[in-house]
């Protein structure tokens, strides 16, 4: 798949502070990538340098195989979904939609065709003659993408589009925006600082972070393999935990950790001469059981101890729990409600826990 | 209606004291009389048969008809009206413009720019006046309808900056960026999409900027010429002459149209919402 959007070593400063630093990224045609960061970690302003609201301070940005850097807005195949929506209050849905193909000079009745199309696409038939505040939140949200989706560009930007709506309205545009993009195959550049709406749509995501992108990778890499403390944290939750060298054969280091719970780590994982380093541990990797010989132990949970719950919070599917090993470390681990006839656990109880070598993984400290 | 219905909501505050309640209903009145009275007591004399502003007589539209036969009175009204629109227009063109050169760009010194827009509005007007006269004798340029529409407009277009720099304040930034995302260059986005956002703020400032012109006395005494005299300078000078009903007419036709002018104004903002 050809290259659609390739940022080349781009930095952005406003005055002495530095908002992107030397970002390289390329995003391939029909892909859906998203710029997952807090806010102020410089997400916004990738989007508004590949927009063309900002000029780049260095580096080049290139559309489609085409150096765009010093285009306007208006000069470039790319249209954006912005979050406040920008409708344009004195316009009726429908001239809102055909805005851009108005400012493109199209043909009346193709425009018009066009303009239904898209509002069709986006569920939005017959509100054409609503103006915008005699609409909800969710159907201004549908409008603004009618009318970035009607002038078909190569490349659509959406500026944290969902933050506006509920938790529930959100979750089903999610899935809205997912279908709509493999529908029409455009690529889409997703801004947000959700990473559970990062996780459900993209097909790789950007984690940003200090005007940096500090990692590139699908979810699954994203989730299972974090490469820094940041992404990590960032994404889902995760015990971090800094790791002493104990031992080394040739395929296993075994380390201690903070509070003194010592863990055992394929050879491969551990950065090469390092005594210490950072482990990432997903909370629900752990597996907990009443009794040592459970069948949760599959062969490979090679790190296996004992811990006391301190804590039990109860979340509906999950059951959120806080340990403490023997050693004195405190871990964060969630397990399944499968059955309120299994093992149900108490503050207070005493648990086996399970852990596989590859479910521990070494993270940049920063 | 039964009486409690109409009884509970005019006592919205009962202070609970019926002095203090009595003495501010009268001194309400009181107020409102001081702002009335003078121009129903003119108006009534506008339909006064005698020549003194004193004892009324009988009914008459006499005064009425002395208006519509006064030749330059008239003229002056036709020279007010053509100054005070073509003044609305250019300071609605320079109020808006400014308003969005200093909203939207930076650049040096756009803050003391923003104080000296504001100055005229401030400035005593016999200020205005003087410092006008000795700029159009010393650019060597005739007093007359061009010298009064620059003075109108020096003093009114600041008021139309102001009222649509609020505006501007409050609107959302991304609006023109959407519109330039959409492929419109920035004077289509400015014209299509930022004007007709501004257009209340656009309208309230018009209004202001034509009242301010068509009553205006001091500025156009010191850049009009005989040609030019517009309808306060008119009438001016009739009264320095002495108080005639025919000037009690003349008012009362201004209030109604003024009146008018703004119930209309209302109406259309009701309709844009």
């Amino acid at each position: 798949m050809s290259t659609m959007v390739d940022l080349r070593a781009v930095t952005k400063r406003f005055g002495s502070f530095t908002a992107v630093n030397d970002v390289s990224l390329e995003i391939a045609e029909g892909e859906f990538l998203t710029l997952l960061g807090p806010s102020g970690c410089g997400k916004t302003t990738l989007l508004r340098l590949i927009a063309g609201f900002d000029t780049p301070t260095e580096g080049s940005v290139w559309i489609g195989g085409e150096d765009v850097t010093h285009l306007p807005p208006y000069r470039r195949p790319v249209n954006q979904v912005f979050q406040s929506y920008a409708l344009f209050p004195h316009l009726t849905v429908a001239e809102n939609v055909g805005f851009g193909l108005r400012m493109q000079h199209i043909d009346k009745t193709e425009a018009a065709a066009r303009v239904t199309e898209a509002l069709a696409l986006v569920s939005l038939t017959g509100l054409d003659a609503r103006k915008p505040h005699q609409l909800s939140g969710g159907q201004r949200q549908r409008v603004a993408l009618a009318r970035a989706l009607v002038c078909r560009p190569k490349v659509l930007l959406l500026d944290e589009p969902l933050s506006a709506l509920d938790a529930k309205l959100r979750r089903s545009m999610q899935l809205e925006l997912k279908r709509l993009q493999r529908q029409l195959g455009i690529t889409f550049v997703f801004v947000t600082h959700d990473q559970e709406e990062a996780l459900t749509m993209s097909d790789r995501i950007a984690i940003v972070n200090g005007g940096r992108i500090e990692q590139l990778g699908t979810a699954h890499e994203i989730y299972h393999r974090p490469a820094t403390r940041f992404a990590a944290d960032f994404v889902g939750q995760a015990n971090l935990l800094e790791a002493q060298l104990l031992l080394q054969d040739s395929e296993c280091v075994r380390v201690a950790v903070t509070g003194g719970l010592e863990l055992t780590l394929p050879l491969a994982a551990w950065p090469a001469g390092a005594t210490v380093a950072l482990i990432a541990m997903r909370p629900e990797k752990v597996h907990v059981s009443k009794s040592r010989s459970s069948t949760a132990f599959a062969p490979g949970a090679a790190n296996i101890f004992q811990a006391r719950i301190e804590e039990e919070i109860f979340q509906g599917a999950t059951d959120h729990l806080i340990l403490v090993t023997a050693a004195g470390t405190r871990l964060g681990v969630v397990v399944a409600n499968e059955s309120a006839l299994g093992d149900i656990f108490h503050a207070g109880d005493l648990v086996y826990c399970g852990l596989h070598t590859d479910d521990l993984v070494v993270v940049k400290a920063e | 209606m039964p009486a409690p219905l109409t009884a509970a909501p005019r006592r919205r505050f009962p202070s609970g004291i019926r002095l203090v309640d009595y003495t501010l209903t009268g001194w309400t009145a009181l107020v409102m009389g001081f702002l009335y009275l003078p121009i129903i007591v003119l108006v009534a004399y506008s339909f006064n048969r005698s020549r003194l502003n004193i004892v009324l007589e009988s009914f008459t539209f006499a005064w009425y008809q002395r208006v519509w036969e006064n030749g330059p009175l008239l003229r002056a009204a036709q020279n007010s009206l053509l100054i005070a629109t073509v003044s609305t227009v250019l300071s609605v063109l320079l109020g808006t413009g400014g308003a969005w050169l200093l909203h939207r760009y930076r650049y040096r010194g756009a803050r003391s720019l923003q104080t000296l827009v504001a100055v005229p509005m401030v400035m005593p007007e016999i200020l205005m006046g003087i410092s006008l006269l000795i700029l159009f004798a010393t650019a060597g340029m005739g007093l007359g309808f061009t010298a009064v529409i620059i003075g109108h407009v020096t003093f009114s277009f600041p008021f139309v900056l102001v009222a649509v720099q609020a505006r501007l304040k409050g609107l959302d930034p991304a609006m023109e960026e959407a519109a330039l995302d959409l492929g419109a260059t920035p004077l289509q986005a400015f014209m299509l999409v930022i004007v007709p956002c501004l257009r209340p703020a656009i309208v309230a400032g018009a209004l202001m900027a034509f009242t301010l012109s068509w009553d205006e006395l001091i500025v156009t005494f010191f850049t009009t010429n005989a040609a030019s005299a517009t309808l306060p300078i008119r009438v001016f000078g009739m009264a320095k002459v002495g108080l005639n009903p025919m000037l009690n007419a003349l008012s009362a036709i201004f209030i109604v149209a003024t009146a008018a002018f703004v119930l209309f104004s209302n109406y259309l903002k009701k309709l844009s919402r």
